[in-house]
């Protein structure tokens, strides 16, 4: 590996933005529909952290987040995690199963809505993804797991950390009426795709 | 004084006498409790890796099960601990989502770092004297110096001293 993730330049956070924009844009519109309501989103915001500042952005590592895990089939390999927080959960759950309360704890059915938001937006942020830089590029069914922020950001953080030691977070945020969802993506290429990623986007060679 | 040190992920830190070591959210990270009952020496590391003879990115030794221990055992004979006097106490290891059969090694990775920890302390000879590992939750240890009781907090999982 011949480059570190701290050097890698503003046009590629760039890049990265677009796709995270594009991508989040698809999947606001698909939700949208499921909801049949309307979903503003903002610019999304691509920031390179390091372990700590990353359990820290998320709230700190005892926060209970739910986090759902996709493999990255295709041209690339590695992984996709969406990540909210509990809140924003239960809000995009009762978005989508029309209740008017947020306080009641996530049973079966609601875990079953939060993998399918969960593939809603990790698809459209890989369609993007693979609509740019012309890879082909799939996920796996989604694995959801409801736990402290800490104990989730390991898993993508173990995997980041075979390369480097810092995690590439992309934060977006939607709205609906007064409802906020704030949502986290983290890319995580296997050693070997991320060269493959820069390169079919042209900032690497 | 009591002090609350805490230990962030791929880190180690060593206390004497009456502070508390706390690392949180521990998912397929291992916390690694070394203990000096004589010196009242406790160190606690928090290894994300089984090997570092594996991976390119080696530097930070805190991050390995193997550089981890040794590097804590290091310090800990600093602060006047003995080496042959050394106890373990170990959590986390888990593993935090599945793909059922599809899984790569890396979904085994707790796994993989608990079984790591354990050979390198049994190298050693680094009695491990309770350990609270594997399952697909989170986990948040406290170690305290005076007692060498290792606090196991979870969500969803309950409370325990080990």
């Amino acid at each position: 590996m011949s480059f570190s993730l701290e050097d890698l330049n503003n046009l590629y956070l760039d890049v990265l933005r677009e796709i995270g924009n594009i991508g989040s844009g698809n999947a606001a519109s698909a939700l949208a529909k499921m909801i049949q309501k309307r979903i503003d989103m903002d610019v999304p915001h691509v920031r390179i952290l390091s372990f700590q500042e990353a359990a820290e952005a998320l709230g700190g590592e005892e926060i209970v987040v739910a986090g759902i895990y996709f493999q990255l089939e295709g041209d690339l390999q590695g992984n996709i995690m969406f990540l909210m927080d509990i809140s924003s959960s239960k809000i995009l759950t009762s978005m989508l199963m029309g209740r008017e309360d947020e306080d009641g704890e996530l049973d079966e059915m609601d875990r079953s809505a939060l993998q399918e938001i969960g593939n809603i937006l990790s698809g459209s942020y890989v369609s993007s993804l693979s609509a740019l830089t012309g890879l082909d590029l799939k996920i796996s069914v989604p694995s959801l797991c409801i736990d402290m922020a800490g104990a989730i950001l390991s898993v993508p953080a173990i995997q980041f950390s075979q390369t480097f030691d810092k995690i590439l977070l992309i934060e977006t945020t939607l709205t609906e009426g007064n409802n906020l969802v704030k949502g986290n993506f983290f890319l995580i290429p296997d050693s070997g795709s991320f060269e493959k990623l820069l390169s079919s986007l042209g900032v690497y060679n | 004084m009591n002090q609350i040190v805490k230990v962030g992920m791929a880190d180690l830190k060593v206390v004497k006498e009456s502070d508390v070591l706390t690392t949180l959210g521990l998912g397929s990270c291992v916390g690694i409790a070394l203990y000096d009952k004589v010196k009242r020496v406790a160190g606690l590391a928090h290894i994300m890796l089984p090997s570092s003879l594996q991976i390119k990115n080696n530097q930070n030794q805190a991050k390995f099960a193997d550089t981890g221990i040794a590097l804590l055992i290091e310090e800990m004979i600093k602060e006047g601990a003995s080496a042959a006097r050394l106890t373990a106490k170990i959590a986390g290891g888990s593993q935090m989502f599945s793909f059922g059969n599809n899984g790569s090694d890396l979904m085994k990775i707790g796994y993989r770092n608990s079984i790591a920890t354990k050979e390198i302390l049994t190298m050693y000879k680094i009695p491990i004297l309770a350990e609270d590992t594997g399952g697909n939750y989170g986990r948040t240890i406290e170690f305290y110096a005076t007692s060498r009781d290792l606090l196991v907090k979870t969500i969803g999982y309950g409370v325990k001293t080990i």
